[in-house]
């Protein structure tokens, strides 16, 4: 055995970086579609369908270039059926269970306006084919942060039962967003190559954006500087993503020959 | 009483093909049963989310997964403007959900039969669709206008459904052994409630021939049936997949295909309540509306307290 660790070349982490977007978007995509004739209103359904099926699109796409990049014959249901949880990079924060509905939204508001800013520059990305589906995908990201964060408004200024729950939700939620802005030699290498984003540049835009909507909502914007949770871009987990796994990869890897397209 | 010369003028308008809109007079009986037939399907598209709901995230690829969502979007979407077209006919959507959720309004009854394999999703998409279709097709040409545009915009949606439906079972059933013999057991449970869709015979149908005449149906049940049964014979025999009745037989003097008897004690049981997923999907159903209530009632204040500050600004 070896602890010698070998130089990331840019393809493996181009690899890397597609496959932590991906994850993210597919797990989100998976939690917000159990919301599935289950909303609070027909509107709702409506508008949790559609983002579940832009977020799961935004992962397929991803993965497919992700495929493309790796050049090893496989195809996008690769990444999302034939890999185990440890494989899986997504933010602890997208694979936590969906909740009430506030923690749907609450949640929701958190990620997409992370996505938002992370979009805005990757949209500039030195890779016609990767810049193209970033800013495709933009437009529906913009779109999912104006829903969850006038959500945010109407739930943290409407009653007092939901401004207690949203609050609780949001209080729950604060620990998994310190990895938001997670970076390593992945990150780093694409910051070189102009394929990535850095970050940190963007950090105070999120938190203002954050606050100042949490304010609106009459809400409290809890402690920036508590515990903050970590380790899922190297593939840590809580327990709720082999459940998830299991369930979304059963049938495919069941009958792994059959033509499921 | 309603006047006979208003009712007399009424029916020349039907006959005569034109529209009636919503600011039109029309006879009670009419506006209540277009209340009660829309609501119907307007509660059907939003219960029939949930069957198809159960596979979305064990859907076996990205693909499937994708077209799967995008059909229950569409479905939310033909329920919110079925409602809206309900409500042209003076009636709240929050009565109407009350009359189904906790009242005696009724919705389609396949969809208390489970899905227990992913076939059954394909099945539902080519099967029930597809008879959905030839119900809606002639619903586009209904007399009541609203309806008859809302009919127009869903048969747009159902047809891709039916498409990528027969589309998967056709490659499940040339696929292997474990998918055919999973696309073959759907067919067989999903036929016959299938054609269950069109309802009871004409002799047991107490509504057709007054829908027929005010032109809100364009044909009965059994027309409707058989039309459908003659399409599906052929889809079946292309994709190589077995229709369950023995008696289904070409009549060479009518040009149509007989079929054997439909099961309907099995039907009239489900429309009592006693289909293996009628109290699941109405508990489900209530669950989302009861937890939903803080969500509405937030929404609402928030609503209220936001015109009275513009209110007070102006």
């Amino acid at each position: 055995m070896t602890t010698e660790t070998k130089e990331l070349t840019k393809k493996e982490a181009f690899l890397v970086y597609l496959l932590r977007l991906a994850d993210d978007r597919l797990i989100l995509g998976q939690r917000m579609s159990e919301w599935c004739g289950h909303g609070p209103q027909l509107e709702e359904d409506l508008a949790m369908a559609n983002m579940a099926l832009d977020l799961i699109g935004h992962a397929t796409a991803l993965y497919e270039y992700a495929a493309e990049i790796e050049d090893e014959g496989h195809d996008e249901d690769h990444f999302a059926y034939f890999r185990d949880d440890r494989d899986f990079t997504n933010l602890q924060l997208c694979e936590l269970p969906k909740g009430d509905f506030g923690f749907t939204i609450a949640r929701q508001f958190l990620f997409s306006a992370f996505s938002y800013f992370q979009y805005e520059r990757l949209k500039d990305a030195k890779d016609e084919q990767f810049a193209g589906m970033i800013n495709k995908h933009l437009k529906e990201i913009k779109y999912h942060l104006r829903h969850a964060r006038e959500w945010v408004i109407r739930l943290g200024d409407g009653t007092e039962e939901s401004h207690s729950r949203i609050q609780e939700s949001f209080d729950e939620l604060w620990m998994y967003t310190g990895e938001l802005f997670y970076m390593d030699e992945v990150d780093k290498l694409m910051i070189k190559e102009g394929l990535g984003v850095d970050s940190s540049q963007f950090k105070n835009e999120w938190k203002k954006l954050v606050e100042d909507t949490l304010t609106e909502a009459t809400l409290t914007v809890p402690d920036w500087d508590q515990f903050m949770m970590s380790g899922s871009r190297k593939g840590i987990h809580t327990e709720h993503l082999g459940h998830m796994l299991a369930q979304m990869q059963f049938l495919r890897r069941s009958y792994p020959d059959a033509e499921w397209k | 009483m309603e006047n006979q010369e208003k009712l007399d003028e009424f029916q020349a308008r039907i006959d005569a093909g034109e529209k009636i809109e919503p600011k039109d007079w029309m006879p009670e009986r009419y506006r209540q049963q277009l209340i009660r037939m829309m609501s119907q399907h307007a509660h059907s598209e939003i219960v029939g989310m949930l069957p198809e709901g159960n596979w979305i995230e064990r859907a076996p690829s990205l693909k499937r997964k994708l077209v799967l969502l995008a059909k229950v979007q569409d479905e939310a979407g033909h329920g919110l403007y079925l409602y809206s077209a309900t409500e042209t006919l003076g009636i709240d959507r929050d009565e109407l959900v009350d009359q189904y959720l906790y009242g005696n309004a009724k919705y389609s009854s396949i969809f208390n039969y489970p899905t227990m394999t992913y076939a059954d999703i394909c099945a539902i998409g080519w099967l029930v669709d597809g008879a959905a279709i030839v119900n809606q097709t002639m619903l586009a040409r209904s007399s009541y206008g609203p309806y008859s545009r809302a009919n127009v915009r869903i048969c747009k949606e159902e047809s891709f459904h039916k498409k990528q439906g027969y589309e998967m079972i056709a490659k499940m059933a040339s696929g292997t052994p474990e998918q055919q013999k999973m696309a073959q057991d759907a067919v067989n449970r999903w036929w016959w409630p299938s054609l269950m869709m069109f309802g009871p015979h004409d002799s047991d149908s107490p509504n057709s021939a007054e829908l027929i005449k005010w032109q809100v149906k364009l044909k009965t049940n059994d027309e409707l049936r058989q039309h459908y049964v003659d399409r599906m014979v052929m889809e079946a025999e292309a994709i190589g997949l077995e229709i369950p009745d023995p008696d289904l037989k070409y009549n060479e003097e009518t040009g149509h295909w007989d079929f054997g008897d439909i099961p309907w004690d099995e039907f009239w049981d489900v429309v009592k309540g006693n289909g293996i997923m009628n109290r699941e999907r109405m508990k489900a159903r209530r669950a989302a509306h009861e937890n939903g209530e803080w969500v509405r009632e937030a929404a609402n204040a928030y609503a209220r307290k936001k015109k009275l500050q513009q209110e007070k600004a102006s």
